[in-house]
């Protein structure tokens, strides 16, 4: 119980200093009923439809931000693949579909982990079993294994994965 | 004119051109899927060129359009897909839990 | 000219780089939009070289704006990109899966007989 206030609390501070910032007055008068207003509906309607934990309250694990620096190269370098298969006069591809286990359980390192396979291009998740994802492959050069379980160790060293 | 405003004007050429050929495959697209992809890639590219503009006419209005542009671009998306999966848009989260389709859904389109 | 505006003029020069690199991904992007042979490859092209496209290309709209409300505004939408765009790829991907869109399995060159791809 004491958790959900916590994340109602942080969820109203976050809405609050986007508020804050997007209106461009900052907190002073003009249209503050509004803001307040629109604060409270929300706040309001996440809690009414249960959607209130700790996957909703927008917080930032600062262990992610190295993950997100290692994701980027990853993602640079996949493009320049698919963009060198693009722009090639003639077009050679063997699309694939393939399986790869994952032993994740924690629900926000699985969707971290299926998320990266689709940002970076040439992989694209396309359905979330128990035990494993799908993947469509552009061409079969983006679908080794051995790449798959980089991610994944990278996954569970950015999340911690703290169990279900 | 200067440096920074053909810099804009340039890549705001590029994505009206990246657009037009986002609407060949929307009329074009086979099936539905391929229409729905068009539309979100479409949608995306109307957020970049909102955000250029805003830059390079310096009304920074435009930047919030982009914003809600990119919000609701995501809803619809979902949306549409939601409604051609269910074929209505009241389906409960809970009806929709079975992480396998039924062996009697997979024909169709 | 003194250093502030060579400073300046180098930031600006950075900027315009990466956003005609942007600009050029989202470009070949839909290109290979077109010219891709069906519906599940033409998803890679489409959802993902144009996010890498769209963050380049705000990265320099922010160099360009230097440090105001406007980059704010603009790193936000890069966040709220970022964010989305996988996912709703990934729901285009696995709407089409679970409907049954059978995907192109074979080796495929562009300049073979067309009438297969669908």
């Amino acid at each position: 119980m004491t958790r959900k206030w916590l994340y109602g609390v942080t969820l109203t501070l976050v809405l609050t200093a986007l508020w804050a910032l997007l209106s461009g007055y900052g907190l002073k008068q003009p249209l503050l009923s509004l803001g307040v207003f629109s604060i409270v509906v929300t706040v309001w309607m996440t809690i009414r439809m249960g959607l209130l934990d700790g996957e909703s309250t927008p917080y930032l694990r600062l262990r992610y931000l190295a993950y997100w620096g290692w994701l980027a190269r990853e993602i640079v370098k996949a493009n320049i693949a698919v963009l060198r298969i693009v722009l090639a006069p003639v077009i050679e591809i063997k699309p694939v579909v393939t399986r790869t286990p994952v032993t994740l359980t924690d629900d926000v390192a699985r969707a971290t982990l299926a998320n990266s396979y689709t940002l970076t291009p040439g992989t694209v998740t396309m359905e979330i079993e128990e035990g494993g994802f799908i993947l469509h492959g552009l061409d079969e050069s983006f679908c080794g294994q051995e790449g798959f379980r980089t991610f994944e160790r990278k996954v569970k060293a950015a999340t911690g994965e703290r169990g279900a | 004119m200067t440096f920074t405003a053909i810099i804009d004007f340039t890549v705001g050429l590029m994505l009206v051109g990246a657009m037009l050929l986002m609407l060949v495959r929307l009329f074009i697209g086979p099936t539905l899927y391929d229409r729905v992809l068009a539309v979100n890639a479409f949608g995306a590219k109307i957020v970049l060129f909102l955000a250029v503009f805003a830059l390079a006419v310096g009304r920074a209005d435009s930047l919030d359009i982009a914003l809600l542009y990119a919000l609701i671009n995501f809803v619809a998306t979902i949306a549409i897909l939601k409604f051609f999966s269910y074929r209505s848009l009241e389906v409960a989260l809970d009806d929709m839990k079975p992480a396998r389709p039924r062996d009697d859904a997979g024909e169709g389109v | 000219m003194d250093w502030m505006s060579v400073l300046q003029f180098a930031v600006h020069l950075v900027s315009a780089a990466l956003m005609l690199t942007g600009a050029g991904i989202v470009l070949a992007g839909a290109v290979g939009v077109i010219r891709l042979p069906d519906f599940y490859t033409r998803m890679h092209a489409a959802g993902m070289t144009d996010t890498l496209g769209a963050e380049l290309i705000i990265l320099g709209l922010i160099l360009q704006a230097g440090f105001t409300l406007v980059s704010v505004k603009l790193a936000l939408l890069g966040l709220i990109i970022f964010l989305t765009s996988p996912t709703a790829t990934h729901a285009v991907a696995n709407a089409a899966y679970r409907s049954g869109l059978k995907p192109l399995l074979r080796r495929w060159r562009s300049d073979e007989n067309r009438e297969d791809a669908a």
